[in-house]
């Protein structure tokens, strides 16, 4: 009889289930708003999704907005995974975009080695933007999240500033001149095949590239496991002999480069210029990113294209229906809160998995004992 | 240079109270227990709630009346927001920088979506602030008397005696003390009876008032209008906050430091004396400034030793 009831283990509520129910939470909470100004929101979702899925032309547009937020995804993921905080992706962003787009205006060098160098500057931009709060944490114990706050800020008027004195456009005193498309980012070939989708660039294949490196640091490489050590226990880390601080700092140095590749592909590939005074959000939407993903590279693969399908349909939602585009930005942050909140949902899920378990515990009690009835 | 000095102290002192109010907010918080990331939006929703009341009422209510009660709106719309940092935080335990962030993109989303519904553009403008008035006695001390008391806002001297009050409050009550043992030794705190959950949800919803106020003061003064942004006016309270050292005294210099250097800022372009220096540099100086103060001070920060832990 024992073979015929087999005992089954007890569910527990897994990433991909907190993702999903916080995924839900901030559609629920942006239908609501929708609602909220008399708009039907199963229309204006049907609008959103039509505006960024649409057609293969609207789907390239959609994946160039998730490289963005993939990279700065990747960024934050990389420094939560050594127990940093790296809220300072915006400001990495900045640096990285600025060193990609004075080499896209001043360098003129054959095409493959031309894309190195500017890659290249674009993680030495972000790189060394990163490195500095890195380096005061493992220095002077400054925290990270207040550094790198004011490293945003310190990025943000400098360009403020640069920019029109360096690279100012023709016509407007608040964006830089385009850069040449030809030193860009965008290709003709991913535009044919995205039929003419403009925005869609070669970021997409560093991107591939950047993805299956980080997983091999992460899962493979003595840094990778040294960093996550580092993360799960610093003490712990220090005493089996591993170099924390040095950890530390190369850890906000590689997620800073990953930053600034952020900036490269949206300032060289989706942008062609950059605009003073904005402090570009996709630097806090990859911490939405990254906790959605839960810091895995595939998990912020998956959030990024979400979150890009979200911010590129909002345009054609507004068009069609009376819904301002933030509402993108308020379901982002909505998902961001719940992923906050996760302590929530898990102990819901594990109550209604432990319900679920108990009863189908009394249901084999029951079936048992009516079989030993029956034997008798 | 005594004359620009008059000339600017007016504007130094209209930039610094909303950031005063605003890190004032955060003492709260911070000292209690908790850090609260989140001020700028907090600050955003206070300046949005302000705002909209005022375009809702001005023109049935008196001038100042309207002006008051939209203040009032400001801080209760801030609690509300800076509710959600302390359920998250205190009663969920979440991660308290994660919750901040949250707290922030989530203002700044929702207002702007909440501005382009009533007025089409997102942007609020309200018909007028306060009236700058000279106090009538003092503004003719000597020395203090321009600077100080000419051309003055009354909300700067609201924004002032609740500084005051709240240095009284934390420092000279029991149940000031009780709330910043919260934030030193919760457990300690705890077996002496006191709520410490309570403690800490008083200091976040401060907070949120606090900030509420700053934005709206800031609306009701320099900016007259919503515009989407508080500019990082809230990020600069908690650099204030620091290089202050979570002191009601500290964040007082800081954040007129603060205000000075950006004033500088804005006018250096005009005045021949410091047209010579880049203005980029008085922008990020504050910033820097902020650095170098957490640097040298890291060997003896007086951080709330609790600050950041859930308990």
């Amino acid at each position: 009889m024992g073979d015929k009831v087999t005992e089954k283990e007890e569910r527990k509520s897994g990433p991909f289930l907190i993702a999903f129910s916080a995924v839900f939470l901030g559609l629920l909470a942006g239908g609501i708003l929708m609602a909220a100004i008399g708009e039907n929101p199963f229309e204006a979702y049907m609008y959103m999704f039509k505006g960024s899925l649409m057609n293969m032309e609207r789907i390239g547009n959609s994946l160039a907005t998730s490289m963005t937020l993939l990279f700065t995804g990747l960024a934050f993921a990389f420094a939560y995974k050594t127990g940093l905080f790296n809220i300072g992706c915006s400001g990495q962003m900045l640096a990285g975009g600025l060193t990609a787009t004075i080499v896209a205006h001043y360098v003129f060098l054959p095409r493959p080695i031309y894309f190195i160098v500017l890659i290249l500057s674009a993680i030495a931009g972000g790189s060394v933007w990163a490195a500095i709060p890195g380096y005061l944490k493992a220095k002077f114990n400054v925290h990270e999240v207040v550094s790198s706050i004011m490293m945003n800020w310190i990025a943000y008027w400098s360009i403020y500033y640069f920019i029109p004195a360096y690279l100012k456009g023709p016509s407007l005193e608040t964006e830089s001149s385009s850069i040449a498309v030809a030193q860009s980012l965008r290709s003709s070939f991913l535009t044919k095949i995205f039929s003419g989708s403009e925005y869609v660039n070669s970021s997409i294949f560093i991107a591939i590239i950047v993805i299956i490196l980080v997983q091999y640091c992460l899962k493979k490489t003595t840094l990778g496991y040294e960093l996550k050590a580092v993360g799960a226990n610093k003490s712990c880390a220090e005493y089996a002999g591993i170099n924390v601080n040095r950890s530390v700092i190369l850890s906000m140095t590689i997620s800073g480069g990953l930053a600034g590749l952020a900036g490269l592909a949206y300032y060289t590939g989706y942008s062609l210029n950059m605009q003073i005074g904005v402090m570009p959000s996709q630097g806090f939407d990859g911490i939405a990113v990254a906790l959605l993903g839960a810091s895995t590279p595939v998990g912020v693969l998956l959030a990024s294209i979400f979150f890009g399908i979200l911010q590129s349909g909002k345009g054609f939602m507004n068009a069609m229906t009376t819904v301002p585009p933030e509402i993108a930005d308020t379901i982002i942050s909505v998902i961001i809160y719940f992923t906050a909140t996760s302590v929530l949902f898990q102990k819901l899920w594990n109550g209604w998995f432990h319900k679920m378990h108990e009863k189908q515990e009394v249901k084999n009690e029951a079936a048992a004992g009516m079989a030993a009835q029956e034997a008798e | 240079m005594w004359t620009l000095l008059t000339q600017i102290f007016p504007y130094v002192i209209a930039y610094t109270i909303p950031m005063l109010i605003t890190s004032l907010g955060g003492l709260y918080s911070e000292r209690s227990g908790v850090t609260n990331l989140g001020l700028e939006g907090l600050m955003l929703s206070g300046y949005f709630a302000t705002a909209f009341f005022i375009k809702l009422t001005e023109n049935y209510m008196g001038h100042n009346t309207c002006i008051m009660f939209g203040l009032v709106a400001g801080m209760i719309c801030g609690m509300i927001f800076a509710s959600l940092h302390a359920f998250a935080s205190i009663t969920l335990k979440a991660d308290q920088v994660i919750s901040g962030t949250a707290i922030n993109m989530l203002a700044a989303a929702i207002t702007v979506y909440a501005a382009r519904m009533i007025t089409g553009s997102g942007n609020i403008p309200i018909l007028m602030g306060i009236v700058r008035n000279d106090i009538p006695i003092l503004s003719r001390i000597p020395v203090l008397g321009p600077l100080l008391f000419a051309r003055s806002y009354w909300s700067t001297w609201l924004a002032l005696a609740i500084w005051g009050f709240s240095f009284w409050l934390l420092y000279k009550t029991s149940f000031g003390l009780r709330l910043l043992a919260c934030g030193e030794h919760p457990s300690a705190v705890e077996s002496a009876g006191v709520n410490v959950h309570a403690m800490r949800y008083f200091g976040v919803l401060m907070s949120g008032a606090l900030s509420g106020l700053g934005g709206g003061i800031m609306l009701v003064t320099y900016s007259g209008e919503f515009n989407g942004s508080v500019a990082g006016l809230g990020f600069l309270a908690i650099a204030a906050l620091i290089f202050g050292q979570w002191k009601p005294l500290g964040i007082l210099g800081a954040t007129f430091f603060f205000g000075f250097f950006t004033t500088l800022a804005n006018v250096s372009q005009v005045i021949p004396a410091l047209g010579a220096i880049p203005t980029v540099l008085f922008k990020v100086f504050p910033y820097v400034v902020t650095l170098i103060a957490l640097v040298f001070s890291s060997r003896h920060m007086s951080a709330p030793a609790a600050n950041g832990i859930p308990y």
